[in-house]
């Protein structure tokens, strides 16, 4: 996608060659930077836990429902998608929210004749990262109730049978509810604060319709945030649910 | 970039005195400024903690001070130190110089950086507030668990510390990021990469070093701090967990945050040597290059803090040889900044006595630094006074020296009068024979077998004669820091004025008035070659009085707010009360909001 970039999206001119993009996107990038450190010490902390101890880890599926997550980890996905079409949408100019194109025939596939905007593919964003935390929280709801904690299984649960029985191993129960509360408790927290920030956006810029193709730097620069968070989930999905 | 805002006319332009402007100031000079005072006062409090500490241990046997206390006194010794005095004192430097040496008129994200400063305040206040519940942090600085769990350590102390730094963390964060996009993106024209100061470019590599070492403590921190708070078990083995796990996080981060306090200091140093040797720094390429080296291997060194926990012989002779490696491109530093001296007209004023003074005591802190390395060696030296000893030569010889070094060579530029060279000869002198009383004997009486961090010793260790010189020591430092805070209170009125350019320098915030008006620059400098003041090829004059209007960026309240409600939620964490968490998050989720969507144009 090669859009031109108006003025206002480089560097003033009266300064010597930096980077070569403006100093949110710079700043944005240099924060994912110091992002990717945070996750990567979350991440490799896990692994040096789980696979550093002697003890059986509990199997996947047993007390992490996949199917739901699975389905969540998708809508993530498609919300990254929709911030694709939103940026493209204002790189070219569509501030509206859907409009239809008399030019085509209108028929059930809606894609060919109704053309979404800014204002539609931001707020649906929006929606699949509310939406994603929502079945987070519904999720931390049901394992609690079932008696998985951050500090491990509670006896009398549940999922306290399940160590009873020996299916669930109890000498790592307690870094098992540890782990997985912190690393997905810090990515439902950032994708928490991606959606917040959006809803300013959203209510401040989009809405006003202050964004335009000479300059969309807070779209740009929220969606390269909202990548990165889908990004991490990728892995944090592989890694604490599926093996 | 539009300017919506009202362009003020550049004779006007002046920023008020008031408390308000103070507080709402987004200028780099002035946060830099409060940046100064406020890391100054965190070092004498540190420093009173240290002089604490030194006459409880003046003799064998004494009871000035409870082996509690005592304990409280070291951690915080360490902790203000380092995070409260050396890198915010950098930080000072950060703020005020870098954008001078650039050609810029203020940092990529003004408002960013006041929030900085303030969340630094509240964070160095909340750690100090401790002392007011008796509860001040008593883990050590390093705050190893088990020692620190909750169930050895359950009152509030450990918990004013995890939240302490991780607030600290913060400041430093978006202090980093500032810095980075700024350097990058706002340099004069004609200012490359490689025309940039030395000190410009040990702040880069300082800051990538924040932004990448930063977030591994704060999930080092994040762990304590969930298992002290919400009982998950990542440090408690019986559950699990892994108590290495919180050595290896925190000295993945502890020794990049080594160079982070030593980098800037080696800056200073290379603006103040060439100065005062009338002659271009030897080899600028190679020492900007080494820097980037040490930044680079400073990530892989960390475990040879860790020589006695008993990692096995192939993990102990990998670190030994990366921590051996690194000596290289520190050694490189060091002879070229002999090579700027030789043959030059090295001019002994005060700022150049710091930083040979620095040169010479990190030649010692670095060699012991290389016993260290060897983990035979090291571990005869661990949780002795011998480490002690070193890591005051690198951090008093080597980041406190360089730092005095560019208090004394900006002072000028930053206040418009020269401070007093016989009261500064004075306290380099006392400073500097008060440093080597006081740490050159921790060698010996730790190689003889006194343990680091005990609150008293037996006379049949028979280490009393050495304690005591280095008591005396330490007070002479004391003495030092007197005599300067005398130099800056008579330089205040009787200092000479200073000029545009006192001590006849090459780089680029020679150019404007001492001490430099709102706007640094009349007109953005067009840089021409690396030493503009220095060169054969001129650049163009800067006119004193802008040939037209500049705009400034007005002040804003919302970063103080922003910064409150971290505070507020720190509290709240500390008080184990959700409600007043969630307060303090409303707080910062309304600062945020007002921040991102008031009128301000950079």
């Amino acid at each position: 996608m090669a859009h031109a970039h108006a003025a206002v999206m480089q560097p003033p001119a009266a300064a010597e060659p930096g980077s070569g993009v403006y100093n949110e996107k710079l700043g944005m990038w240099i924060f994912l930077g110091s992002e990717v450190m945070f996750f990567t010490a979350l991440i490799g902390s896990y692994i040096i836990l789980r696979f550093g101890t002697p003890h059986p880890w509990a199997p996947p599926g047993v007390i992490l429902n996949i199917p739901v997550t699975a389905f969540n980890t998708f809508l993530l996905i498609c919300s990254s998608v929709f911030m694709v079409k939103a940026y493209a949408a204002i790189a070219d100019g569509k501030k509206h929210f859907l409009r239809t194109d008399p030019s085509v025939p209108h028929d059930w596939r809606l894609w060919r004749w109704v053309d979404g905007g800014l204002k539609f593919w931001f707020l649906m964003t929006i929606l699949g990262g509310a939406t994603f935390v929502g079945i987070q929280v519904y999720e931390y709801i049901h394992l609690a109730h079932n008696g998985f904690l951050p500090s491990g299984i509670k006896e009398g649960t549940h999922f306290g049978e399940l160590v009873a029985q020996g299916i669930v191993p109890a000498a790592t129960a307690g870094i098992y509810g540890s782990t997985f509360y912190t690393m997905t408790g810090f990515h439902g927290f950032h994708v928490t604060c991606g959606v917040v920030s959006m809803l300013y956006l959203f209510f401040k810029k989009v809405l006003p319709e202050k964004y335009s193709e000479h300059d969309y730097r807070g779209v740009e620069t929220i969606g390269l945030y909202w990548h990165f968070v889908d990004l991490v989930w990728i892995i944090l999905f592989t890694i604490v649910y599926l093996i | 970039m539009a300017t919506a805002v009202a362009e003020v006319k550049a004779e006007k332009a002046s920023l008020g005195s008031t408390l308000w402007s103070w507080l709402t100031t987004t200028d780099h000079k002035r946060i830099g400024i409060l940046y100064g005072v406020t890391a100054f006062v965190f070092f004498l409090i540190g420093g009173l903690e240290a002089l604490i500490i030194r006459a409880q241990l003046a003799h064998s046997g004494n009871d000035l001070v409870s082996a509690e206390t005592f304990n409280q006194l070291f951690t915080m010794h360490g902790t203000t130190m380092i995070f409260l005095a050396v890198m915010p004192l950098s930080a000072a430097f950060f703020n005020y110089i870098v954008p001078l040496q650039i050609g810029a008129r203020d940092v990529a994200f003004p408002r960013l950086n006041a929030f900085s400063y303030w969340v630094f305040l509240f964070g160095g206040l909340l750690l100090n507030a401790s002392f007011l519940f008796g509860a001040a942090p008593d883990g050590g600085w390093f705050g190893y668990p088990n020692l620190t769990s909750k169930q050895y350590s359950p009152g509030l102390n450990i918990d004013f510390w995890v939240i302490g730094l991780q607030v600290l963390g913060i400041a430093s964060l978006a202090a980093g990021f500032n810095f980075v996009v700024t350097i990058i993106n706002l340099r004069a024209p004609g200012m490359r990469m490689m025309r940039l100061p030395v000190f410009t470019w040990m702040t880069l590599v300082t800051q990538f070093l924040v932004i990448t070492a930063f977030p591994v403590i704060t999930v080092a921190l994040v762990f304590l701090m969930f298992d002290r708070f919400f009982g998950t078990t990542f440090y408690s083995t019986a559950a699990g967990g892994d108590l290495l796990l919180w050595q290896h996080l925190f000295w993945l981060f502890g020794h990049p945050e080594v160079y982070i306090l030593i980098l800037p200091a080696m800056g200073i140093v290379s603006e103040v040597l060439p100065t005062f040797s009338r002659k271009p720094l030897f080899g600028y390429a190679v020492v900007v290059y080494s820097g980037l080296l040490i930044g680079v291997m400073g990530w892989g060194v960390w475990a040879h803090h860790m020589f006695a926990v008993g990692m096995g012989p192939i993990a102990d002779s990998v670190f030994s040889a990366t921590t051996m490696l690194i000596a290289i491109p520190t050694g490189v530093k060091i002879f070229n900044w002999l090579a700027t001296m030789w043959g030059g007209q090295v001019q002994f004023r005060t700022p150049m006595l710091f930083a040979l003074g620095f040169i010479a005591m990190f030649i010692i802190g670095g060699l012991s630094g290389v016993m260290h390395s060897s983990a035979a060696a090291d571990l005869q030296q661990t949780d002795t006074y011998f480490v002690v000893a070193h890591i005051h030569y690198v951090l008093f010889g080597g980041a406190i020296q360089g730092i005095f070094a560019g208090i004394y060579y900006w002072w000028p530029k930053i206040t418009g009068r020269l401070m007093n060279e016989k009261l500064g000869k004075w306290h380099f002198w006392l400073s500097f024979i008060g440093m080597n009383l006081a740490f050159f004997p921790m060698h010996f009486i730790g190689l003889l077998g006194m343990p680091r961090r005990i609150y008293t010793y037996s006379p049949e260790l028979g280490l009393d004669t050495l304690n005591l010189v280095s008591t005396v020591g330490a007070f002479l430092i004391g003495i030092s820091v007197l005599i300067f805070i005398y130099n800056v209170w008579w330089t205040r009125r009787h200092g000479e004025v200073a000029g545009n350019d006192p001590w006849r320098a090459a780089t680029l915030e020679w150019t404007i008035p001492s001490p430099p008006p709102p706007y640094n620059f009349s007109v953005i400098p067009e840089v021409v070659s690396r030493l503009p003041r220095w060169s054969v090829t001129q650049m163009k004059a800067i006119p004193e009085v802008p040939p037209e209007p500049i705009h400034l960026p007005g002040g804003s309240y919302w970063p103080v707010v922003t910064a409150f409600g971290i505070l507020v939620m720190a509290a709240g964490a500390l008080l184990h009360s959700l409600w007043v968490v969630l307060l303090g998050g409303a707080v910062l989720v309304v600062g945020i909001y007002a921040w991102a969507f008031e009128p301000f144009e950079v």
